[in-house]
C-alpha cells in the first residue's frame, strides 16, 4: 500500500498526479475463504479490516453486489455523535465515536471527521424534559452534552431562527460538541484500502444469491452471481436488505425496511459552522466542505425497496427547514434521493449471533448507522473472530426480542418513523 | 404520494388521507395467558419484511375512519390490491 505523506503529495504533483497506483486491487472471488461479509458498506469493510488486524483472520473476502459504499454509506447525512440515552448505547455509540477521532491517522486515509458540534433543539416542555433527561444521563456516563439557552444556540448557529413568534420556537438545545460529521466515500475507500493492504479479497458485483448449509444446520457457505465460495463464518452486513439475505438461511428478523430521504442544495459559502438536528419538526441540516446544505428528511410510512421516497416527506422537512433557516429559503435543492434503511421495534441496532451456527449479523441500525461505522465493524470483527459479543456489544442480542430486555432509543434515533 | 383505492369509499384518494397500520393478517395469540415468549415474539416484532408483495393493513383516517388491507409490491410501490378487514388475502400472481 502506498502511504501518503506530504512527500508523497508533493511527488504526484510534480508527475501530474498520474503515478498514483490503484487503491485496492480488483479481486476476483476465491472458492473458500476463513470469514465472509456479506456487504460491502461502512460496517462490512469495517468489519473486515478489524477482522484482519486485531484478529489475524486474513482469509476473509467483503461481497458487495454493487459497488463499494455505494449503497446507505453513500445515501446518508454523515452525522456524528453518541448522545443516546441508555448506558448500552451510550458505550457502543461512544466507542464508535473515540474510533472516529483516531481513524484517518489509524487508516493513513483522510477521511475528514470534522467534531464541529451536533445541536439538539427542544420545542415545547416535553422536548425540554427529554433533552435534559438525555443532558444529564450522557454526563453520569462520561459523555459530553450540555444544555443551551435560546441565545446560546443562536450563538453557536447564528443563522438559527429564535424568534418567539414562529410555529415551533426554540426553547432550548442540547450540544454534543465532540460531535460532527465525516466524509462518508473516504470512509468507505479508508476502510477498503487497509483492509485491502492485509490481504482482504473485496469483491464487487458479486451478489449473494444462497446460504448453503451443512446438514448439523452450520453454515457451509454461499452462492453468489460469480460462483460459491466456501467458509465457516459469514457475517451478513446487509443494513436494509438484511431480512431478504437472512430468509436465504431460514431466519426470520424483528426488522422493516423503510426508504429514507435526504437533500442536498446549491452550494453555497459557509454559512453553517455545525449541525442541528430537530425532532419534533423533523428536520436537520449541517453544510458539506463543498458548500451544499445537506439535509435530512424522514422515512415513508410503508415497508418499501423502492430507494425513492415520497414527495410530501421531503417538502415536510423542508418547511421546517424554512422555518428554523430562514435565510436559506430562496435555495433551491440539487438532488434527493432515498436510501433503504432495517428499523428494529427499539429502534436500536442488532450485532451478534443468530440461531444458526457460524452465522452473524449486524444490522437494524435504522436511519443512523453511519455514526457507528468504526465501532460497529470493531465489534462486529470480534464477534465473529471469537464466537461471542465483545462486552460493548453483548446487549444488542437477536434474542432480546424475546427476552424483552429491549434498549428503547425512539427519542434518540432522531428521525420520525 | 400514492394513489390509494379505499373498498369502503369506492374510490382512489392521495396517501395522506390515510395512515400506515403495518402488515396484515397477523393475528393476537387467542389465549395470552398461554403464550410461551417465542409466540409473543413472533406476534410483536419478527417480520417477512418482504422484497416483493406485501399485505398490510392501511385506515382511512381522514375519509370514513375505516381500517382495510392492502396488497403492495415494495419495490414499485404499486397497490394491486385493497379489500376490507376479515376478507382473506387475495391471489395475485406477479408477471
Amino acid at each position: 500500500m502506498a502511504r501518503f505523506s506530504f512527500a508523497s503529495l508533493i511527488r504526484n504533483a510534480v508527475s501530474g498526479n498520474a503515478r498514483w497506483p490503484a487503491q485496492w486491487r480488483q479481486a476476483a472471488p476465491k472458492p473458500e475463504y476463513d470469514a465472509l461479509i456479506v456487504g460491502g458498506g461502512g460496517h462490512g469493510l469495517a468489519t473486515a479490516y478489524y477482522l484482519a488486524k486485531e484478529h489475524g483472520v486474513r482469509r476473509v473476502a467483503v461481497l458487495e453486489k454493487g459497488w463499494l459504499g455505494g449503497g446507505n454509506t453513500g445515501r446518508n447525512t454523515t452525522i456524528i455523535r453518541s448522545n443516546y440515552l441508555w448506558r448500552e448505547s451510550e458505550g457502543l455509540y461512544d466507542h464508535a465515536l473515540k474510533l472516529w477521532e483516531g481513524l484517518a491517522a489509524e487508516l493513513n486515509y483522510n477521511v475528514m471527521f470534522s467534531p464541529r458540534g451536533v445541536m439538539m433543539l427542544a420545542h415545547n416542555h416535553h422536548d425540554v424534559m427529554v433533552t435534559k433527561r438525555h443532558v444529564h444521563a450522557n454526563r453520569l456516563a462520561g459523555i459530553d452534552n450540555e444544555w443551551l439557552t435560546p441565545e446560546q444556540a443562536k450563538a453557536f448557529c447564528p443563522i438559527l431562527n429564535i424568534s418567539r413568534d414562529i410555529r415551533y420556537p426554540i426553547l432550548g438545545a442540547a450540544l454534543q460538541r465532540r460531535g460532527g460529521t465525516a466524509r462518508h466515500d473516504a470512509v468507505a475507500w479508508g476502510y477498503a484500502r487497509a483492509a485491502d493492504a492485509l490481504g482482504v479479497d473485496i469483491v464487487e458485483n458479486c451478489e449473494v444469491t444462497a446460504i448453503r448449509r451443512r446438514p448439523d444446520g452450520a453454515v457451509e457457505g454461499v452462492e453468489t452471481t460469480r460462483g460459491a465460495i466456501r467458509a465457516p463464518r459469514i457475517g451478513v452486513v446487509a443494513a436494509g436488505h438484511t431480512s431478504v439475505v437472512m430468509a436465504m438461511a431460514g431466519v426470520r428478523m424483528p426488522l422493516e425496511s423503510y426508504p429514507l430521504q435526504a437533500l442536498v442544495s446549491e452550494p453555497v459559502k459557509p454559512v453553517m459552522p455545525c449541525v442541528v438536528m430537530s425532532n419534533t419538526i423533523h428536520a436537520y441540516m449541517s453544510q458539506s466542505d463543498k458548500g451544499e446544505l445537506v439535509i435530512g428528511a424522514g422515512t415513508d410510512a410503508y415497508n418499501s425497496y423502492s430507494q425513492t421516497g415520497a414527495l410530501h416527506i421531503s417538502s415536510h422537512t423542508l418547511d421546517a427547514i424554512c422555518e428554523l433557516f430562514p435565510n436559506v429559503r430562496r435555495l433551491r435543492m440539487l438532488r434527493n434521493w432515498g436510501g433503504i434503511v432495517d428499523v428494529t421495534p427499539d429502534r436500536s441496532p442488532i450485532v451478534g449471533l443468530t440461531p444458526v451456527p457460524g452465522l452473524f449479523v449486524n444490522c437494524g441500525w435504522g436511519t443512523g448507522g453511519f455514526k457507528a461505522t468504526p465501532g460497529s465493524g470493531h465489534v462486529f470483527a470480534h464477534t465473529i473472530a471469537t464466537g461471542a459479543p465483545h462486552p460493548i456489544n453483548a446487549a444488542f442480542t437477536l434474542d432480546r426480542f424475546r427476552t424483552g430486555r429491549l434498549i428503547d432509543e425512539a427519542a434518540a434515533a432522531a428521525v420520525a418513523h | 404520494m400514492l394513489l390509494i383505492h379505499c373498498p369502503y369509499c369506492g374510490m382512489a384518494r392521495p396517501e395522506i388521507e390515510f395512515r400506515h397500520a403495518g402488515h396484515a393478517h397477523i393475528a393476537r395469540p387467542a389465549d395470552p395467558a398461554a403464550a410461551t415468549d417465542e409466540e409473543w415474539a413472533a406476534y410483536l416484532y419478527w417480520r417477512d419484511n418482504p422484497k416483493g408483495l406485501i399485505a398490510e393493513r392501511w385506515r382511512h383516517v381522514h375519509g370514513c375512519g375505516r381500517f382495510f388491507n392492502a396488497v403492495r409490491h415494495t419495490v414499485t410501490d404499486k397497490l394491486l390490491a385493497t379489500y376490507p378487514a376479515g376478507a382473506p388475502r387475495p391471489e395475485i400472481d406477479l408477471p
